[in-house]
Order: C-alpha cells, then structure tokens, then sequence
C-alpha cells in the first residue's frame, strides 16, 4: 500500500493488481470534543481543515459534513480560476488564491489538474476596452498579469469566433489574464480531504448539522444527527446554505440562496483553448478536457434552494453561445445542472467573526466560490486560530454595508430584480 | 415554472420579473436609526420553505401581486391577496 502518490507508486500497484491503494481518507466514528469543528465538507470546509492543521498546528479538528465529500457546490461550478479583481479587497485575497493553485497539486499530492490556459474577456464597446484598460493597468499595478489585446490579437487567438461583418457583437479587443484557467474541482475536494485527513483531521460524512451549543453569547459546540459533538470553535462553511445554518445560531445575515446553472454540450475535438468569457452578456466557456464545451451565465433571478434550474436561463444561455460561437449551433446539451450560492449585496463573501464568540463564518460567495477556495482555507483557518481577521480578509466583514464600506466588484449581487 | 397571473392565468416565469420578500415592513418615515434602515435593506430571511414575495408580469398585464411559494420546493401556493 502506498500512501504517497508517486510515478514508483503509480509503477508498483500496477505490476501487482491484487496490493489494494489505501482510501484517500480515513471515516472516523465523531469523538465527543474537539478544539475546532467544521460545519461544511465542501472545497472552503475541508481547505480550513487542511490549513489550521498544516499552518497553525491544529490538528485536534473535525469537518462535519450532511452528505458526501464532493456532493455540494465544489463539484458543481465552472472550475475557473483567475484573479482578475481591481477592487483593493479582493485584489490580494485572488492573487493569494491562484498562487496556491499555482502550486496545490505539490502541496496535496494530488494531481488536481490545474490548467492555466489563460482567460480571455471580450470587449463589444469602445467603452468596455476603456474598461478593460482600466482594469488591468490596476491589475499590473498589484502585480498580477493582465494583457490588453486588440482585435487582431483576438482574432489570432479565437480565429473560431463570429469574426463576419455581420456579426451581431462585433469583438474590438479583450483583456487577457494568462495565469488564469481552469482545475479539476473534485480533485481539489478530494486532495484536501486526503492531505488533512493524513494531518490527523477527522472528515465525518453523513452527519447533519441540528443546532448550535451556544451559552451566554458563546459557542462551545454543535448537536449533529450522531450526536452532540462539543467543539473549542466552531466554523461555517457551508456557502448557498449559510442563512439556513446561521439561523440555529440566531444569526440574521445579508445573504439570499440562488441558483446558478452550468452547462456541458457532448464532447467535440479541441479547439477552445482558452477560458472565453463574453462582455456583452455574462457568459462564459472553455472546453474540459473530455471535450464538452462547459458553459455557464447569469443567476435564474429568484431565491430558491431547489437544485433545479428555469429552462429561460438555459435558452439565454444558449443563444448566448451561439451568438458568440455559431459554429456551435448544432451541438447538443448533454447535462446541465443547478448550484445553491449566497448571494449577498454587493457580490462580495464573508470570512470574519460572528456576534457569537468562538463562531466563525465564511460564506456569500456568490459566483466566485471556487476559484477562491484555497485562499478561503488559508485565511479563515488563521481567523479561527487567532480569533483575529486575517489581514487578507479585512474587507469582507458582515457589519461592511452598515459602514458603506461595499466591495461592489462587478454589480453583480442578489439585486437582478430590482435592477 | 408557472405562475398564476392573477388577471392572465398561468403563465411561463420568463413573462414575469421578481421582486422580493413581501412580508418586510419598510420601517416608518422618519426613522433615524440606522441599524433599523440596514436591516431592511441588506437583511433577508431567506428562508428554506414557504415565501411570501412579489412578481410582476411584466411582459404581460404589468400587474404586481403577491405570490406563495416553497424556496425548498419551488411549489406554489397561489396567489396571495
């Protein structure tokens, strides 16, 4: 049995079928106690794990998760990763989270397939590559790549898109963010499940969490559907389901669930090599690796906690796509899905304290869950280590609205119907 | 999904715009404190079950009501009077 993923491992389990690979995690029955408690399995829930025990030595840490590790949003979104942010909030909290993908894959030993294919936003207006220009000058200014393409480098790059004089969105130019890409996203859900369960983690799956402990202002544990579990912290990480959870805690929150569809059409031979995303509608697309075209766009508009999109958003999307790629026309949709995420005002998340001692939340993610996922791990593990805001994390604090202190990046909150 | 226009009968849920939760109470005019206009503006229930909210059939009649539905289930309860 080989605990260490390597080419020699790799090597020595196939010459002898019958040695069995050791599971990637262990299944623990839940202890009574522990230093910190989880609540979430998802990417954020089990890279907080992973970094309180790598990080700040704390190992004594359960992650608590209601259904199976992978189930939740970690393995229902885009798998984009970028860090193309102007806002001084998000600027080095992105940048931080698509340096540790650069290297996650070493860190976790776990291929998580990180592919920095570059990300190409397409500019329809003149004002949009004034924009753009904008953008990645304060890009560059933080040290982050940027590159601003005209037309012709475009056309270079995407000779594929609708180039005609006719085309409905001429293309004048786009910003491009090379390091940007994409990653497996069960991998990243399965890679740090393994490597802190390997630092002593328990991941308890199929444990629901009931209600919180909580005396005279502070929380000392949760009640799970296999039992009471007493915790020294408790952490929420459970982003589409945060109001849900943070009720039992008595907190209000300016979060709304939502729903977000993605969309993979039936595999074709390569030809998108990029991440394309589009500035006339919020839509974007790059191909996986087994060919389908993945695709994704705006939220349906309404609060829901059901799985299950409205067939409008799968028409808009569509003719997005086609209008941007005609050539695609003929393809066909081979899945689509649904995922649940805190929506919150301004489109920016949480990692802060909460009015409760010893509880932290994370969570109102919006459409950048995923690709903040290290990053997430990384500063709210040390939140919850030092009971102090990570510097990184500073800006996205609950009371921000209250100060008007929004981080209103792209105006893209929960605010699609009352716009 | 459809919704039960009021005044046009069932309906696709493109013809209509959403417009939130209809059990808030704006706080009274003249209200100075701030921890009050904030919860009424960035606070949301958000509830995983019954809803009361409004729409508009705004491709249609325009006409604004309330409607019932489950967040959990996106079952509708009809309209609300």
């Amino acid at each position: 049995m080989s605990k260490h993923y390597s080419a020699l491992a790799l090597a020595r389990h196939a010459l002898d079928p019958d040695m069995p690979w050791p599971k990637a995690w262990e299944s623990p029955e839940p202890k009574s106690s522990y230093d910190v408690v989880i609540v979430g399995g998802g990417g954020h829930g089990l890279a907080t794990a992973y970094y309180l025990a790598k990080n700040h030595g704390i190992t004594n840490v359960a992650v608590i998760e209601r259904s199976y590790i992978g189930s939740g949003n970690v393995g229902r979104n885009t798998t984009l990763i970028r860090s193309n942010y102007m806002i001084g909030g998000n600027t080095a909290f992105f940048e931080h989270s698509l340096k540790l993908w650069e290297g996650l894959s070493h860190e976790l030993n776990f291929n998580c397939m990180v592919s920095q294919r570059g990300q190409i936003v397409l500019a329809i207006s003149p004002v949009q590559m004034d924009v753009f220009a904008r953008r990645g000058n304060i890009m560059r200014l933080n040290g982050i790549d940027a590159e601003l393409l005209d037309a012709g480098e475009v056309r270079k790059l995407l000779p594929y898109l609708d180039w005609s004089k006719d085309a409905r969105w001429p293309i004048l130019g786009a910003i491009m963010q090379p390091r940007a890409g994409t990653v497996r996203h069960d991998a990243v859900a399965w890679g740090y499940a393994r490597a802190a369960s390997a630092l002593g983690v328990h991941i308890i799956e199929n444990c629901e969490v009931t209600g919180f402990l909580i005396n005279d202002g502070l929380v000392s544990g949760v009640e799970t559907s296999r039992g009471r579990i007493n915790a020294g912290k408790v952490g929420i990480a459970v982003a589409g389901h945060t109001s849900h959870v943070a009720k039992m805690a008595g907190l209000r929150l300016p979060v709304e669930s939502h729903i977000l569809q993605a969309f993979v059409t039936e595999p074709v031979k390569p030809i998108v090599d990029h991440v394309v995303s589009w500035g006339a509608e919020l839509f974007y697309l790059s191909q996986s690796d087994k060919g389908g075209l993945v695709f994704g766009g705006h939220i349906d508009g309404f609060n829901t906690y059901t799985q299950r999109g409205q067939f409008n958003r799968i028409q808009t999307v569509a003719e997005c796509a086609v209008s941007l790629m005609p050539f695609i026309s003929r393809l066909r949709l081979l899945r689509h899905w649904g995922g649940i995420q805190d929506m919150t005002p301004d489109g920016s998340p949480f990692i802060c304290k909460t009015d409760v001692r010893n509880l932290y939340l994370n969570g109102g993610w919006c459409y950048q869950g995923f690709k903040a996922t290290p990053a997430s791990g990384w500063t709210f593990s040390h939140t919850i280590a030092h009971d102090r805001e990570h510097d990184l994390v500073r800006d996205f604090s609950l009371d921000r609205f209250g100060k008007g202190r929004e981080l209103d990046e792209f105006g893209l909150g929960n605010w699609t119907y009352k716009q | 999904m459809m919704i039960p226009c009021p005044h046009c009968g069932d309906r696709d849920v493109s013809e209509f715009r959403y417009g939130g939760d209809a059990t808030k109470q704006r706080p009274k005019h003249g209200t100075g404190d701030l921890r009050t206009w904030h919860d009424h503006v960035f606070v949301f229930e958000n509830p995983k079950g019954p809803h009361t909210e409004y729409w508009q059939h705004v491709l249609g009649c325009r006409r604004w009501f309330k409607l019932a539905r489950n967040t959990a289930t996106n079952e509708i309860g009809g309209v609300v009077s």
